[in-house]
């Protein structure tokens, strides 16, 4: 079953009487590029165009926060963006969280403190709090507490998210947990 | 123990129902009824059809002439796969598109034209049995009004006895309103139907694989053995996730019509308007008590609303669920319970989120009672409960409504949750700030006490569709002493793939890192009906532990023929965390479980009558539930200006018995904290007077996120399920079932000043305020 769910290459949807619009980004540090419709939604490239599922969709008003990605290392709701409106700009997923030495104190952080369930808000939630911690690396319960109300979690009751991102706030700055 | 699951979880490689993509796979988008009640005239797809990306244009008519229009419910009605003859829900399946994508498929949609004479709709549950009310079911033969079910429990004559004699009696009509799990992903499925073997495969978003298949097979005439359901990642359930809906019909006949894969994702509107809702009880309770506050009886007559069809999933001789354990965590006199349930045009559903079959209404009602009763006789919430408590020696106990609780030590829990919460210091300063008066944030204190029952359950009353409510599991001990456990239950996130793999590691002396567990796929599990009124533990957990013992005796065995020794004269130990047997009274004499499993495989002869192999089977069909309990402590302020309630405080005692893993259930009470404070402050789905859903988009179904909720204060105790292998009890659900009474007493609490006796969930500032100014008033 394992195969079934591995990515395949980027494929655009051209068709002949639809127009379309390239758009390259710099996707977790590599150029990508693909043909698209200008009203592909941004969470649905990198869904079905690059195969990154780990960009979740959980509402369609906006709310939930599952698909939250960084564009230029702010977060952004990329169901609320469209992917010709990414043209040119840097984009971090989850798949692009962990780093060449291992995973981000987020992650480790969302392991170690059972921030997560059934994981499905868990990607928005990193990377919400990743750009959280980029702007405030020392914030209080309270100010991840507003960070995150923009995240919706059924699971958690946020609690041991809030410590998972406290956890990794204490770890990149380099003081003992 | 971490978890297992989180490795993939957090670098974005689980592997949800979306996220699947097979060679050619076409996107299925559903047509649905925009009014609630309305005859079909007549359904135009030719310019659907017409689309360059379209590949099918199904229509109810289509259905129809294969018999597919309708399927079979968990509970034997029968539901509208896609609308024939006329609509009965705003939101009902009239029509699908499967086109070459989900764009395509939903601009399809805009192309259908469909035209509707608009009937009567019946959205007032209180008028559903009106003798001019329209009828919804004439689908039916003979029906003639909109009557679902009666259903009663308990004694009538006795009740009305005591009712007649008692002292005090407080009456209260307590509305439960519908709400939604609205788990995060919402429902979906990839039909896969191969014509070449003339089999089905089928991902979706199911708590109850194989039941599914059984389900499907029964309806679409497909053989079972030719039906793999997958259920794969799930991002959550919350009993969402149970009912066969007929988005995975739809997809299923889209790919027997292509010949290609066929996935179907609902959006969030289409999850909260038209899958299966929660609640919906109209309660008329009453609670008989002696002036001393002795609690004598409690009775009750509930209107439940089913919706156009009966989705509800329960075991059949349950339609109202397990809500006969409305008499709580009390010893009371007598007890009786009347129910009706009536058809309006909304979507099917009502057990769900969490309710463990109508518990959660059960607890909401007898909590809202109890405190009804303390204030009706002055007395202090905590002390009525502690007076009219079960006694812990008079477990097993057994109810006036026929409930055996299995074990319990209420008044400890109650006393661990006042030492958190310092109940007497917080009434201290409620009666400061009382006394300060007008402008000082309004100060409640709720509490709830609680008695769960979960784990359905034994197979004579138990089943759904003929299904008895027993789970399997198979364990296989590899030659190198690693092992793989097949459940038949299915996780949404409640982390069965490591509590199991503890459970089978504990009884094995193996580290649990070295059993991996293995679920959702109905051609490699063991049968049973999968994950919902948290009975994975007490049912499927009680099959593994029981398949773990198996296999160590078959051990044994081949540890007694290794070493040359009589089988009793070995011992069993766990020491520096390795299983082995070793001769009794010389430690270190023996063999290691690992090397029994290669003995078990290898070469050399066995004992007589010990075949090869280091595997078991179980299925469990246990004797009764497992009643875990709680005691919640809720401190709420609320803005005397605004009418904005605020949850300062909540503490949470609860005892599950024994405690697979203490941070997994720590996870699972602060996810139902959290649903209960969303029911009681602002969840809701509600309806307009055309039958409109009111609540169906994130927008207005509110639910809490990050600073809505407090930091939860949780508590211990543990009192041993006396029935189950581990002395394990379910407790998935308890949360959720606890803490909305807990929060409304907390506000109706403050409210006390007010002269506030009752008002009904979702205690919005609107509700809150209405209810400070002596009105009561819907909740928009």
């Amino acid at each position: 079953m394992t195969s079934l769910f591995e990515e395949v290459p980027a494929t655009a949807d051209a068709d002949a009487d639809v127009p379309v619009r390239r758009v390259t980004v710099t996707l977790n540090g590599e150029r990508r590029a693909a043909d698209v419709e200008p009203r592909l939604l941004l969470a649905h490239l990198l869904r079905q165009g690059f195969r990154l599922t780990g960009t979740h969709t959980g509402c369609d008003t906006t709310n939930c926060g599952a698909c939250t990605v960084l564009v230029d290392g702010l977060p952004v709701k990329s169901c609320t963006m469209l992917a010709v409106q990414a043209d040119g700009h840097d984009v971090t997923t989850v798949e692009g969280l962990a780093g060449p030495s291992g995973l981000h104190p987020l992650q480790e952080g969302f392991k170690d403190e059972h921030g997560l369930q059934c994981g499905f808000c868990t990607p928005g939630m990193m990377l919400a709090a990743k750009a959280l911690l980029e702007e405030n690396p020392d914030p209080t319960e309270d100010e991840v507490r507003f960070a995150l109300s923009g995240n919706l979690c059924r699971c958690t009751g946020y609690q041991n998210i809030v410590k998972a991102v406290l956890w990794a706030a204490k770890r990149m700055n380099g003081s003992e947990q | 123990m971490l978890r297992k699951e989180d490795r993939r979880f957090v670098r974005g490689r689980g592997r949800y129902v979306d996220d699947l993509q097979l060679p050619g796979m076409l996107h299925l988008a559903v047509l649905r009824s925009p009014v609630a009640h309305a005859r079909i005239v007549s359904i135009d797809t030719l310019a659907a059809e017409a689309h360059p990306k379209v590949k099918a244009v199904v229509t109810g008519a289509m259905l129809a002439e294969r018999g597919l229009a309708w399927m079979p419910t968990l509970s034997g009605d029968r539901q509208a796969v896609l609308a024939t003859d006329k609509v009965r829900f705003q939101g009902q399946e009239v029509a699908f598109v499967v086109a070459e994508d989900r764009y395509s498929a939903r601009d399809a949609l805009e192309l259908i034209d469909v035209e509707y004479d608009l009937l009567e709709p019946v959205v007032d549950v209180r008028r559903a049995l009106d003798p001019d009310a329209a009828l919804i079911r004439d689908d039916v033969p003979g029906k003639t009004d909109n009557h679902c079910f009666d259903w009663e429990t308990g004694d009538a004559a006795a009740a009305e006895a005591v009712f007649a004699r008692a002292e005090v009696v407080v009456r209260q009509e307590l509305v439960f309103p519908r709400v939604h799990p609205a788990p995060m992903e919402t429902c979906g499925a990839v039909a896969d139907y191969d014509r070449i073997e003339e089999k089905l495969t089928l991902w979706s978003t199911t708590q109850a694989p194989h039941a599914h298949r059984t389900l499907l097979s029964m309806f679409a005439g497909i053989p079972e053995h030719r039906i793999r359901v997958v259920s794969p990642d799930i991002g959550g359930g919350f009993g969402n996730k149970v009912p066969v809906y007929p988005g995975y019909v739809h997809a299923i006949v889209g790919s027997i019509m292509t010949g290609r894969p066929v996935k179907w994702t609902e959006d969030r509107t289409e999850n909260l308007v038209a899958s299966g809702f929660a609640r919906d009880y109209v309660m008329q309770g009453e609670i008989a008590a002696t002036r001393e506050g002795r609690i004598l009886a409690v009775r009750s007559h509930v209107l439940a609303d089913h919706g156009a069809f009966n989705g509800t999933a329960a075991p059949r001789k349950f339609p109202g669920g397990f809500f006969g354990v409305f008499t709580g965590s009390y010893d009371i006199e007598a007890a009786y319970c009347s129910m009706t349930a009536v058809h309006t045009n909304k979507a099917p559903g009502g057990v769900a989120y969490a309710c463990s079959f109508r518990i959660a209404e059960a607890v909401y009602l007898v909590e809202r009672l109890v405190d009804m009763l303390a204030a009706e006789l002055d007395r202090d919430p905590v002390s009525l409960r502690m007076q009219n408590f079960i006694r812990p020696d008079q477990f097993p106990y057994t109810s006036r409504t026929g409930w055996v609780y299995d074990s319990g030590d209420y008044p400890r829990a109650m006393e661990l949750a006042l030492q958190i919460a310092g109940y007497d210091e917080l009434r201290a300063e409620q009666a400061e700030r009382r006394a300060r008066g007008a402008g000082e944030p309004l100060m409640g204190i709720g509490v709830s006490f609680f008695t769960e029952a979960v784990g359905a359950g034994p197979r004579k009353d138990m089943d759904m569709l003929g299904l008895g409510m027993a789970d399997g599991c198979e364990l296989r001990v590899h030659p190198t002493g690693s092992a793989v456990v097949r459940i038949s239950v299915q996780t949404q996130g409640q982390g069965h793939e490591t509590t199991f793999a503890q459970l089978i590691a504990e009884e094995l002396g193996l580290h649990p890192d070295d059993v991996d567990v293995v679920h959702g796929d109905t051609d490699s599990t063991p049968y049973g009906l999968g994950t919902y009124g948290s009975r994975s533990t007490p049912v499927s957990g009680a099959a593994a532990v029981l398949a773990a013992r198996r296999v160590r005796d078959k051990a044994q065995l081949i540890a007694a023929g290794m070493l040359e020794v009589a089988p009793d004269d070995l011992e069993w130990s766990t020491a520096q965390g390795g299983g082995r047997f070793d001769v009794r009274g010389v430690p270190g004499s023996g063999v290691t479980i690992q090397e029994v499993a290669m003995r078990a495989h290898g070469a050399g002869d066995l004992p007589d009558g010990v075949e090869g192999g280091l595997d078991a089977q179980i299925s469990y069909n246990p004797d009764n539930l497992t009643y875990p309990f709680g005691a919640y402590i809720c401190v709420v302020d609320i803005d005397p200006g605004t009418a904005v309630v605020t949850v300062r405080r909540f503490i949470a005692v609860d005892d599950c018995g024994t405690r697979i893993n203490e941070m997994i259930v720590e996870g699972q009470i602060h996810g139902g904290l959290t649903d209960g404070i969303g029911m009681a402050l602002m969840e809701f789905i509600g309806f307009d007077e055309h039958g409109n859903c009111l609540g169906g988009s994130l927008m207005d179904y509110l639910i809490p996120t990050a600073l809505e909720v407090p930091d939860w204060e949780t508590g211990t105790t543990v009192t041993p399920a006396p029935d189950h292998p581990i002395g394990a009890k379910g407790v998935g659900e308890s949360a959720t079932v606890g803490s909305p009474p807990a929060v409304v007493n907390a506000v109706i609490d403050a409210l006390a000043p007010y002269g506030v006796r009752h008002a009904d969930m979702p205690l919005t500032p609107s509700r809150v305020w209405e209810a400070m100014q002596g009105r009561a008033a819907p909740p928009f």
